[in-house]
């Protein structure tokens, strides 16, 4: 493979992550809140088909991005008010949705299957386009993977380094101190949580609209990203930059999978396909197993030296959720 | 207490009513009649003696994961995994019936080492969700959503590669095994009444299992508060595991029925997404195990009229999967209304 063909793919891997990029943003912002929204997967779908609809009936694709958005904050209300408001659980009425949206999408979307439709032109940027491989790589790209860039450093900015970024973990770490300080705990997740939806439901466009422009419904093999989305904002401890980075990590594993497909012929190409899904299993139990209690007493047995090596490997893998994660605030 | 049931059904009507409301709304969005569409849901599924037995077949392991989830849910775990533990079930039935293919066996015995070994693939599957879950630190939801992709992979793989048909492989699935290797049917219908009789034994082993025993008290115990528990001396992770491997079971028996008496072979789409619906009616009936016979029957009768849609109304058939998940958000939206405002009523 040249060097040229590897450049054009490592940059068709940033694109194609900018969707899954949102949609972990959009659940790290609001799970550091305390919200799960869990119901990531449907909602994707949901603002894919959307997103589509309206760009396709309009003819304007900012509107297609602005209908993903809307659906996934309404999507979001319904989970916040579930949780916050009636103290239900949240995955319970996380993962009904999950489902119903994804139904909802089919069922609504079987008019726009296979229509070609709007999907966004790559714009790139004048003198920066133009630096040999940075350029290609990161410049010549369509207007949602640019977005996708800053939204990255703009939600890392706002959670660590602003002072509502300081409420904002304070309210998903302990909520109780956050309301001595004068914060309205509920008022706020519910803010963060319609925030998170809409950027959940940025995903979705950012789909039909640029990186697999259409609406294909039950065939278009969206089903089971948000899924993806989910278990990589565990990866990524509830932290934009390391998110982003299991995002790029699974869109170069699926880049991968495809490249090594002609190569590799005696492995099907159907273990190739789900291959992220152990992986994703996999770097789970890695994050997490630290965690495990036997694994404290088989470090306890360790000798020191050996011990000093696994114990700071773990700790550097290892994330721990807000404390107060799916757990109602109510005053006394 | 007889008050309490009174206004619980007030509540649970309310949500009905709203459901159907919001689905029609939904109907009427499409330029589609509301009634029409119900009407043609109801003859689809109870029209007609040969339509209700496609719903019974639909129930029959609707049924089944639904009694296995009501075990894991007593003991707090949410097992999203079990659609794969349902699809492990019939790649093991698969399994067993390959190596008797060609054994002089009694064919009835073949049939029952079958639906035995069907039972074992679910439980395995749960398993290793149990595994990863007690010893890895992973939650049930990611490692069970996980194994489900994988389980669905190794069931292409297997119809693709080592156990495809001679020359051609296709979506189709395996070759059909010999008729002796079937659940016999009733009359001319496609359902078998054992496969019926096993998934209402399965609800009734799990009722008492979950009302009557010392076990089913503890898993309860465990599932309520597991720190608690814990103290109290109950092995708590012992019971998140026996509670996997007993829901994996019933899971792998649901597989065993889709091979044994459904499909006679190994089809890509074998689960049918049955382990996801399953989830749905326990929730809807809160995790009452009487229940899970009228609900599961209703979603199934949902599942089957709606295919009546595409060929009448040109409609898409996901909408039965809307009026499901709309009925269950009602439902828990009833409950936590009733919870909030009904207290100080």
């Amino acid at each position: 493979m040249s060097q040229e063909t590897i450049i054009i793919g490592l940059a068709g891997v940033l694109a194609s992550a900018a969707p899954i990029v949102f949609a972990v943003i959009g659940e790290t912002i609001s799970e550091r809140a305390g919200v799960i929204n869990l119901s990531m997967n449907g909602t994707i779908l949901l603002s894919a088909m959307g997103g589509f609809a309206v760009a396709y009936n309009t003819n304007n694709i900012v509107l297609g991005f602005l209908a993903g958005m809307l659906i996934g904050a309404l999507v979001a209300l319904i989970v916040a008010f579930a949780s916050i408001t009636l103290q239900q659980s949240q995955v319970a009425v996380g993962f009904v949705l999950a489902l119903t949206c994804r139904d909802l999408s089919y069922f609504l979307g079987n008019p726009y299957m296979g229509v070609p439709g709007p999907r966004l032109q790559a714009v790139p940027i004048p003198f920066l386009g133009d630096i040999p491989i940075l350029g290609q790589l990161f410049f010549r790209h369509d207007a949602i993977t640019y977005i996708s860039f800053i939204a990255i450093f703009l939600a890392w900015l706002w959670i660590f380094r602003t002072r509502p970024g300081l409420m904002l973990q304070g309210i998903g770490e302990k909520p109780a101190a956050a309301y001595i300080r004068g914060a309205n705990v509920n008022l706020m997740r519910y803010v963060y949580t319609i925030i998170g939806g809409a950027l959940i439901g940025l995903a979705g466009p950012a789909f039909s609209l640029a990186t697999r422009a259409g609406w294909m419904g039950t065939i278009s093999g969206l089903d089971g990203f948000g899924w993806i989305a989910l278990s990589i904002t565990i990866f990524g401890g509830w932290n934009p930059l390391r998110g982003a980075f299991g995002a790029y990590l699974f869109a170069f594993l699926q880049w991968l999978g495809l490249v090594l497909q002609p190569v590799l012929t005696q492995v099907p190409s159907q273990v190739l396909q789900v291959a992220p899904f152990p992986l994703m299993i996999l770097t789970l139990l890695l994050v997490n197993i630290g965690n495990a209690e036997w694994v404290e007493r088989a470090l306890a047995a360790m000798p020191e030296a050996t011990r000093k090596i696994f114990a700071k490997l773990l700790r550097a893998m290892r994330t721990s959720p807000p404390a107060a994660l799916g757990v109602p605030f109510e005053r006394d | 207490m007889m008050k309490n049931r009174l206004i619980n059904l007030v509540y649970q009507l309310a949500a009905l009513v709203l459901a159907f409301g919001v689905v029609s709304l939904i109907l009427l969005s499409v330029d589609a009649p509301p009634s029409e569409a119900y009407t043609n849901m109801f003859k689809g599924s109870f029209g007609e003696m040969r339509k209700f037995a496609e719903v019974l077949v639909a129930f029959v392991p609707l049924l089944l994961v639904t009694a296995g989830l009501l075990v894991t849910f007593s003991s707090g775990l949410w097992n999203i995994g079990v659609e794969g533990q349902v699809v492990l079930g019939a790649i093991a039935t698969t399994w067993v019936y390959r190596l008797f293919l060609d054994s002089d066996l009694h064919p009835t015995l073949i049939i029952i080492l079958a639906i035995i070994g069907g039972m074992f693939g679910g439980a395995i599957w749960a398993a290793l969700t149990g595994i990863l879950k007690v010893f890895g630190g992973v939650n049930e939801i990611f490692g069970g959503l996980g194994l489900n992709f994988v389980a669905t992979a190794l069931t292409i793989y297997l119809i693709f590669g080592p156990w495809k048909r001679p020359g051609v492989a296709s979506m189709s699935g395996t070759v059909p095994f010999p008729d002796e290797f079937s659940l016999p049917l009733w009359q001319n219908l496609r359902i078998s009444p054992w496969a019926l009789g096993i998934a209402l034994a399965g609800i009734v082993v799990v009722y008492f299992l979950l009302q009557g025993t010392y076990f089913g008290l503890r898993l309860k115990a465990v599932g309520k508060n597991f720190r608690a528990a814990y103290l109290l001396g109950i092995p708590t992770w012992q019971y998140s595991m026996y509670s996997f491997l007993v829901c994996g079971a019933l899971a792998g028996a649901a597989g065993a029925m889709q091979v044994a008496a459904v499909y006679h072979r190994l089809i890509p789409s074998i689960s049918s997404g049955y382990g996801y619906l399953g989830l749905m009616v326990a929730m809807l009936i809160n995790y009452q195990a009487l229940w899970a016979v009228p609900v599961a029957l209703f979603f199934a009768a949902l599942n089957i009229g709606s295919i009546q849609l595409p060929i009448i109304m040109k409609l898409d058939s996901s909408l039965s999967g809307v009026l499901q998940g709309v009925l269950v958000l009602f439902v828990l939206l009833a409950a936590g209304v009733r919870q909030k405002f009904g207290r100080k009523a």
